[in-house]
């Protein structure tokens, strides 16, 4: 009898153990899904807790109103094959019933205003936990962020009210009007994250392989992918390149890089070879300021 | 490869944060745009060479004061292993930071300066080591560039951190002179001290055998969550899912459901949706069992051929106190034991240890970050094993019943012999 336990399996191990915590100590929580590796991993992990029962949990997609239609696509595809419930709500719906300023200027992001529908979400479902697919290692602030995050009703972090979280037991006890992140996968990181995808074989959108693409050249260097949601301007330098994105988010904010991976394979060679980290690759909205995830943490971001 | 969790601990000028940003930086785990963003701090900070240790510090109030508020975790990896660093500040109001770090680690560093030698938070570090049961301690004597690498000056410490080791009974202890600012014996062997022939901090971290150290003769699971799919293809399927906690249960193993006591046998063992023969801690699984018995969440299975666990609502355990408010005789808290909550009730306060002396001193309130032994009586029965054979099923956390916070750890004791293992409950 074989007892081999990888790395892989180990963050898997804690995983499903945090799910089913979260299916044990909860009413109603809910998988926050926004159609990237981080929650389809997420998903292949709930999987693997609960089945043959159903999701004790449903999915919840943010819709932005800037996703790449392929991510879409994918998520009511994926929705459909599991046979669970998919929650949408618009960022553009409670721009209007809120009469919130949208996002201006020429990548105008909706990132900070996703927390607003965020929190209608939670407050029309009453979501006392929700999961979600963030990482330790992708920015300095997560890597401080509790397993169990208690978030008052503003949905606000306070990283010196943190509860000490002590060995693999999760205290998700809170008061009315408080909700609780969970992140599941806090301790892998990117190249986890794709070994584990390789190694279980999950399918993902096409756009997180090498495709050819009309992008805007930023003076940095980074590519923009040309969509009805940006301005360009005349002296924009536009080209079409072979790209693949990192990470998936608004079609504003989120970089594609120049790639020719086609595979996972190749992906997993391309991040062990490459010197960039994967926020500083592809987000814009993290490079404001060197607290700028802290802040918006603070305000009730994931 | 396997996973290495360890916690970095040091007083406030150790050079924590630089070994942690050493450990990274050598084995080339920090991409090229984290390191432009640090040489821009450290530029703004004037403090001249690349600073390593802010590649540690992430919140802002850190950065400004140039301190660690909370533990921060940190990935690398080596051909050999993987590696989670949790780094753990220093100062004494943080001690509950620490616990926090220590409670999931396989391996400790405590860093000492080799200027100082071992100094009051060595003391306060190592204990907390030694209650959190840290199987591998490995005390790093830092700065020793400082000291024109002087062997006597190592060898004294080596010799003083000894008998604190034995005094407080430390497993394993392993003892390295480095300079973390000048990467000696960091992961590269240093030629400043030909005088040291061991290995590297590095070396340590990826060979250190750790697969021993839970109980194998402990089968023990708990019931995270029952699933129950109710549609037709799975009409009777009732299936307990959890962690194996230490151990390994086999297909028809006669096991005891606890608190409880009723036995049954394992009808069948699912690992991610497939039938196996035998499972083992921590793989998370699926139980079957042959009789149609009330088992819910939180119940523990015990396989009925193993050294069986404590069951007892009166418990008696070592705690480390993380609450403003004090802790007084008649106060009453909830408890969660993984899986398993209940209430409980202070019955006994026995003694709060002096962290420095280690000598336990009569008290009437326990205060934050206090170490003390006490007394308490619970709602139900709990199910477990004494912390110091078991780590997995013999730590628990106390919360503040109208707050919800966190309050304290608490690592049981194996009860006085004269009481009997399983009381107490109707069956």
């Amino acid at each position: 009898m074989s007892r081999s336990f990888d790395y892989l399996d180990h963050l898997e191990a804690q995983a499903i153990h945090i799910l089913r915590e979260v299916a044990g100590q909860f009413e109603r929580p809910a998988l926050l899904f926004s159609g990237g590796k981080d929650s389809i991993t997420l998903v292949r992990l709930a999987e693997k807790a609960f089945r043959p029962g159903k999701f004790p949990f449903p999915l919840v997609h943010v819709d932005t109103g800037h996703n790449f239609p392929e991510v879409l696509a994918y998520r009511d595809q994926l929705a459909e094959k599991l046979g669970e419930q998919l929650i949408v709500r618009k960022v553009e719906d409670t721009i209007k019933r809120q009469g919130l300023t949208d996002g201006s200027g020429k990548f105008p992001t909706r990132n900070a205003l996703q927390t607003y529908t965020l929190l209608e979400l939670i407050e029309e479902f009453e979501f006392d936990a929700c999961i979600g697919g963030a990482r330790r290692d992708e920015e300095k602030a997560r890597a401080k962020e509790r397993i169990f995050s208690i978030r008052d009703e503003f949905g606000a972090w306070d990283p010196k009210r943190q509860r000490p979280e002590l060995w693999d037991t999760y205290n998700g006890a809170i008061r009315k009007g408080e909700n609780v992140r969970v992140f599941p996968i806090s301790n892998w990181t990117e190249l986890d994250v794709w070994q584990y995808i390789r190694r279980e074989q999950i399918e993902l959108p096409d756009i997180y392989f090498s495709h050819s693409r009309n992008c805007v050249v930023m003076p940095g260097g980074q590519l923009l992918a040309v969509t009805p949601h940006i301005r360009l301007d005349p002296e924009d330098v536009t080209a079409v390149r072979n790209v693949r994105f990192r990470t998936v988010g608004d079609a504003t904010c989120t970089a594609a890089v120049e790639s020719r991976a086609s595979t996972i394979e190749d992906i997993i060679q391309d991040i062990i070879t490459t010197k960039i980290s994967e926020r500083g690759a592809t987000r814009l909205d993290d490079r404001l300021s060197e607290a700028a995830m802290e802040d918006r943490k603070k305000n009730g971001y994931f | 490869m396997n996973i290495l969790k360890f916690i970095t601990a040091g007083s406030v000028d150790d050079g924590k944060s630089t070994l942690i940003g050493r450990l990274l930086f050598d084995s080339k785990a920090v991409s090229h745009d984290i390191l432009h963003t640090l040489e821009k701090q450290s530029r703004n900070k004037n403090a001249g060479d690349l600073d390593l240790s802010l590649l540690t510090d992430g919140l802002r109030a850190e950065r400004e004061q140039g301190i660690t508020i909370d533990v921060a975790y940190k990935y690398f990896n080596t051909s050999k292993r993987k590696f989670i660093i949790a780094d753990a500040p220093g100062h004494v109001q943080y001690t509950r930071n620490m616990v926090t770090g220590a409670s999931n680690a396989d391996l400790a560093i405590i860093l000492v300066d080799a200027r100082q030698g071992i100094v009051e938070q060595t003391h306060r570090h190592s204990l907390i080591a030694a209650l959190m049961g840290i199987p591998h301690i490995l005390v790093a004597v830092n700065k020793m560039d400082l000291v024109g690498y002087d062997e006597q000056v190592f060898y004294k410490i080596a010799l003083d951190y000894q008998k604190l080791a034995q005094k407080l009974g430390l497993q394993e202890v392993k003892i390295i002179p480095i300079s973390a600012v000048v990467g000696d014996n960091v992961v590269n062997k240093s030629k400043n001290t030909p005088w040291y022939t061991g290995e590297t901090l590095l070396q340590h971290l990826e060979t250190v055998e750790i697969s021993h150290d839970l109980p194998e003769d402990q089968a023990r699971f708990q019931v995270q969550y029952v699933i129950r799919p109710g549609h037709d293809d799975y009409h009777d399927y009732r299936g307990y899912a959890g962690a194996l906690r230490s151990g390994f249960f086999k297909k028809g193993d006669r096991v005891r459901v606890l608190p409880s006591g009723i036995e049954t046998t394992l009808k069948a063992i699912e690992v991610h949706q497939k039938e196996v023969d035998e499972a083992f801690a921590p793989q998370p699984v699926v139980l079957h069992l042959a009789d149609d018995i009330d088992v819910s969440r939180g119940d523990s299975l015990i396989r009925v051929e193993d050294a069986q666990p404590v069951v007892s609502q009166d418990i008696e355990l070592e705690i480390c106190w993380m609450s403003e408010r004090p802790l007084k005789v008649g106060d009453r808290y909830l408890l969660r034991h993984n899986a398993a909550h209940t209430k409980a009730v202070v019955k006994e306060i026995h003694h709060r240890v002096d962290v420095h002396s280690f000598e336990p001193h009569a008290i009437d309130a326990i205060q934050l970050n206090d170490i003390a032994r006490i007394k308490l009586r619970t709602a139900r029965p709990l199910v477990f094993d004494a912390y110091r054979q078991n780590r997995a099923s013999g730590g628990l956390i106390l919360i503040n019943e109208t707050t919800f916070d966190t309050v304290a750890a608490g690592m049981l004791r194996e009860l006085p012999r004269e009481e009997p293992a399983t009381t107490e409950f109707d069956i």
